[in-house]
């Protein structure tokens, strides 16, 4: 036994929801990645266990979905986007910033630690707030040099992993006390400091009618 | 302003994300009106009537997919597709964050038209906070009695499932989506049977796109005649325009279709940043042909889009300003096919690999004419050769680039850098 007990019981729920029992293993995985921060041998065993497949199985699907984790990571994680919107706008100062201020290279994590960054090809969906990155799952867009040191100065002060990450078995109703904590937090939910203007978005401030479009996270 | 809102309506409306914001707009009528008005029979015809397509890039005609499921066959699944991942998109996101109610309503209605119990919700993974808003969401109108058993007294149930994936483009493939809510890896099945016939669990299965459900409760409420008023005739409705790349105003922007994408472009988005000029443009997201400063002033018409020679595809316009160099462009676009190709077929598997090679050594101007020739060749062994449209798509914006800037793409065989790039960078300064 290798899971917790509240995970064991977020899987069976999600277990339980699903017409067949197969289902639950993404939300399975995640719950795992909760509370374990990766994706184990031992684990997939018990999750195997749990909804009656096998290993084999699972280890197959938690291999081909690049959000699983088969290494520890940092206690966060940021993943920039370098895909065509965000590029168009400077995506690629964005990740030698981080390359330089975090002292390692993308897919790599911190001496200390604290970060595990990447950039990545795969579009995260933030393109009308480029350059994007998210951050323990959260959208910060609009990206500069400074906002990104403010972001991570911010989340480095912080003692423990950040509730972020907090990721509880998709579908099962009340969920992890760290989920219900994030919910708590207001939707759409950002860590860090208010965002500062780009410096690179042209002359024109974004208006009330901009933002209401939710071009613009960390509001 | 040029915008028409229908979906976007109430965005910004105190509280929109809970059900008591939402009913306070309204909310829940269409759902209320359907069980009135509408048989699931009649209100697949309504649908019909409406001629709305499907705005998740293939732009099939909703009533006709709807009506493609067998009889008397039980039970039936409904997918929402809230994968979004092609790049440049981020309307469902939009659409969630701003009103996931709105999307719930619409599952329903599409659920009791198809005549459903269990619907899902495949979201992406990197949606997190997107996910947690459903999932309230679910909660909070089944509390109500808006989902669950005898739902508002109409002998109809229906239960909703938010699922989330966890990183991978190839989940919006409608089959891949269904292997993936099955547990499996997410690789698309062979085609036919379709999942009209044996989709999710080998049931009857329709997949639809948020932004399509989301259109559901104006349909039901207004009308399939009304609704097809909208619009242009092969393209009724309006769409939301992911607009992002070098403009001033990046967003989202709900437009009448028909509306010539210039006004899409000066009067939403600004125009081109910084004074500068257009270069190109990619009307439909990562997947689709570029378009030329001349194509500004056809409609934002799915036919007409098509007819120039690319798509509307999923709603995204990525504007390019004088500066931008199209292999780099092309470079990204083929990484990000070449990281998302699911493995699973050969074309796609090596091709993308081979189109990425090729260009990272043309980018980096190290690449020889012999081998740039090689591109056409490459990609005319995936186009239409691969399993799924993820390899046909990771030809086309490369090709088309390669026809319309033929020159700029010489231009970086054998000169030791990228030529545009070191332009751009003067032009700048």
């Amino acid at each position: 036994m290798t899971l917790a007990a509240e995970t064991r019981t977020a899987i069976e729920r999600a277990r339980d929801r699903y017409p067949r029992a197969r289902s639950a293993i993404l939300p399975a995985l995640w719950a795992v990645q909760h509370e374990q921060g990766q994706i184990t041998a031992d684990a997939m065993t018990e999750v195997a266990g749990i909804l009656r497949v096998t290993p084999s199985e699972v280890e197959a699907v938690s291999t081909f979905y690049s959000m699983y984790f088969q290494h520890p990571h940092g206690r966060h994680e940021v993943i920039v986007c370098i895909n065509v919107s965000c590029a168009l706008r400077g995506a690629d100062g964005i990740v030698d910033h981080l390359e330089r201020t975090l002292g390692c290279a993308s897919g790599e994590t911190t001496a200390d630690g604290a970060f595990t960054w990447s950039s990545t090809v795969e579009c995260l969906g933030g393109c009308g707030g480029a350059p994007t990155m998210q951050v323990d799952h959260h959208f910060q867009e609009n990206l500069t040099p400074e906002r990104v040191d403010a972001i991570l100065g911010a989340l480095r002060a912080e003692p423990t992993p950040h509730e972020g990450l907090a990721v509880e078995a998709g579908g099962v109703a009340g969920g992890s006390a760290g989920a219900q904590k994030a919910r708590r937090r207001g939707v759409p939910a950002t860590t860090g400091p208010a965002p500062t203007e780009p410096s690179n978005a042209g002359s024109t401030a974004p208006t009330t009618e901009a933002k209401k479009r939710g071009r613009k996270a960390g509001q | 302003m040029a915008e028409y809102k229908l979906l976007t309506k109430d965005f910004g409306a105190p509280e929109l994300q809970t059900l008591k914001g939402y009913e306070r707009v309204g909310g829940y009528q269409g759902l209320r009106d359907a069980f009135k008005k509408f048989t699931p029979e009649t209100l697949v015809a309504e649908v019909k009537t409406s001629n709305i397509r499907g705005r998740g890039g293939a732009g099939f005609p909703t009533g006709m997919k709807w009506s493609f499921l067998p009889k008397d066959v039980f039970p039936r699944y409904l997918c929402c597709n809230a994968d979004e991942s092609e790049p440049g998109c981020f309307k469902d996101r939009y659409l969630i964050d701003q009103s996931p109610h709105q999307l719930i309503e619409g599952v329903l209605i599409a659920s009791y038209a198809l005549q459903v119990n269990t619907s899902f919700i495949y979201i992406r993974g990197e949606y997190h906070d997107q996910r947690l808003l459903l999932e309230r969401a679910v909660e909070e109108a089944r509390a109500s009695g808006y989902v669950g058993r005898n739902i508002l007294g109409s002998g109809f149930d229906c239960e909703v499932i938010v699922h989330g994936g966890a990183g991978a483009y190839i989940c919006g493939e409608e089959t891949a989506l269904i292997e993936s809510l099955e547990g499996l890896r997410g690789q698309p099945r062979l085609k036919p049977p379709f999942p009209a016939i044996k989709g999710l669990y080998g049931q009857p299965t329709v997949v639809n796109n948020v932004e399509t459900l989301c259109n559901m409760p104006h349909i039901v409420q207004r009308g399939g005649e009304w609704f097809k008023s909208l619009g242009t005739d092969k393209s009724t409705g309006t769409r939301v325009f992911c607009c992002s790349g070098h403009i001033n105003r990046p967003g989202n922007y709900e437009m009448l279709l028909g509306t010539p994408i210039r006004e899409l472009l000066d009067e939403e988005c600004g125009g081109i940043w910084q004074g500068r000029q257009l270069k190109a443009f990619q009307p439909g997201g990562g997947s689709m042909q570029v378009l030329l400063p001349q194509h500004l002033d056809l409609p934002l018409d799915m036919n007409a889009v098509q007819e120039a020679g690319s798509s509307l595809g999923a709603g995204a316009m990525i504007f390019m300003d004088e500066t931008t160099c199209l292999v780099d462009v092309s470079m990204r676009l083929v990484d990000f096919y070449r990281h998302e190709s699911c493995g699973k077929c050969v074309p796609c598997r090596e091709g993308t690999y081979f189109e990425s090679e090729l260009m990272h050594r043309l980018e980096a101007g190290h690449a020889t004419r012999a081998e740039l020739a090689s591109l056409a060749d490459i990609c005319s062994n995936m186009d239409g050769r691969c399993f799924c449209p993820l390899g046909d798509t990771a030809t086309w914006f490369v090709m088309s680039a390669y026809k319309s800037f033929r020159e700029e793409f010489e231009a970086h065989c054998g000169a030791g850098r990228c030529p545009v790039r070191t332009q751009a960078t003067a032009l700048v300064a």
